[in-house]
């Protein structure tokens, strides 16, 4: 049973991967990386982390991913990407070409499952002095324990003195994100300077319309409080409610 | 036949693998910044498969906590960086990663 379930949650990953590769859409790449992370979390729940099967639906799917979706709507960028301007000439050849020899390298897939990487077997494992490194009184997992079990053993690890400082450099961590956020996103008081004229990634724009385009938002930029166009008058309205 | 077939740490670390792989691989095929943060996050599940099935291995629940950070430490990253997307795309809507060699607003 436990294989079945295996070969259908892989099938959902891999294929979800490769939807988050391929689709050119943003919004499809987003639900093929929501499909992934079921998948995974599906892998989870096998592996008997039921915790963390829970928290990858909820946090991935739930909250990261809707991040992903708000911004993608936001900025509008669900057009599709222009897959025929290479920035660089041969780059995405150059990457297939290296992904495929990764996927054919594969020794990693190799010395998996030629036992080597695995480490200890799991018999030898349980029976050895082996603990982990782990301080705490029943860190091990065995066979069989009820999700509440696991639950209480993470949080009991969370705040061994093993990981107790890690966590609190989370928090920090998480602190900094939030007020860098905050502080990336504000719009700037004074205008900008105006973008470069010239570009170092010139060669990228091979059409004349792009080139006609660039030249026109640069002289925008600076002149925000006398030249009221549509687009300016839209930006300051939006500002003015958000000081609001 | 199927249900015989025990499902040990390898095949878990071989799927891994594949996911990892196929991350990296979109991370440098595809051009769109909000793509390329999407195949972070699939190498970084990849990651965290291999953390648990090892720690299932291992019959130590380190491998799981270290999962916990992984996801704190990708929630945050995902954060500033559709934060620095945001402030870059106002500017130079073309959603290209290849607009962004000037580092500057």
């Amino acid at each position: 049973m436990e294989a079945v379930t295996f070969f259908i949650a892989a099938l959902i990953a891999v294929a979800g991967a490769c939807g988050v590769v391929f689709l050119k859409n943003p919004v499809h790449a987003a639900l093929s990386l929501v499909a992934t992370l079921f998948g995974v979390a599906i892998h989870f729940i096998n592996l008997e982390a039921y915790f963390l099967a829970v928290v990858q639906v909820i946090v991935y799917a739930g909250a990261i991913v809707i991040l992903f979706l708000f911004v993608i709507m936001l900025l509008g960028v669900d057009r599709a990407e222009s897959m025929e301007t290479d920035p660089i000439i041969g780059q995405r050849q150059i990457a297939l070409l290296a992904t495929v020899g990764l996927l054919i390298l594969g020794t990693l897939i190799g010395v998996a499952f030629s036992g080597d990487v695995t480490g200890i077997p799991p018999i030898e494992a349980q029976q050895s002095t082996f603990d982990g490194g782990l301080v705490i009184d029943n860190g091990s997992i065995d066979e069989g324990i009820p999700p509440q079990q696991n639950i209480k053993e993470i949080g009991r690890g969370l705040f061994s003195t093993r990981y107790v400082f890690a966590l609190e450099i989370t928090a920090l961590l998480l602190t900094i994100g939030v007020v860098g956020a905050v502080v990336l996103t504000r719009r700037p008081k004074s205008a900008l300077d105006p973008l470069p004229d010239e570009e170092p990634s010139a060669i990228m724009r091979n059409s004349e319309e792009e080139l006609a385009e660039t030249p026109s938002e640069i002289e925008e930029t600076p002149t925000e409080e006398t030249g009221k166009s549509d687009t300016e008058n839209l930006s300051n309205e939006e500002s003015e409610v958000i000081g609001e | 036949m199927t249900l015989a077939l025990t499902i040990g740490t390898e095949y878990y670390l071989a799927l891994s693998a594949l996911l990892f792989t196929i991350g990296a691989g979109g991370l440098l095929v595809r051009r769109n910044p909000l793509i390329m943060f999407m195949c972070i996050e699939l190498m970084l599940n990849a990651a965290n498969l291999a953390f648990v099935s090892f720690g299932k291995e291992m019959g130590d629940l380190g491998g799981q906590l270290s999962v916990l950070f992984v996801l704190v430490v990708a929630a945050a990253e995902v954060v500033i960086g559709l934060a620095i997307v945001v402030a870059v795309m106002r500017r130079r809507p073309k959603a290209s990663i290849d607009e962004v060699s000037v580092l500057r607003g």
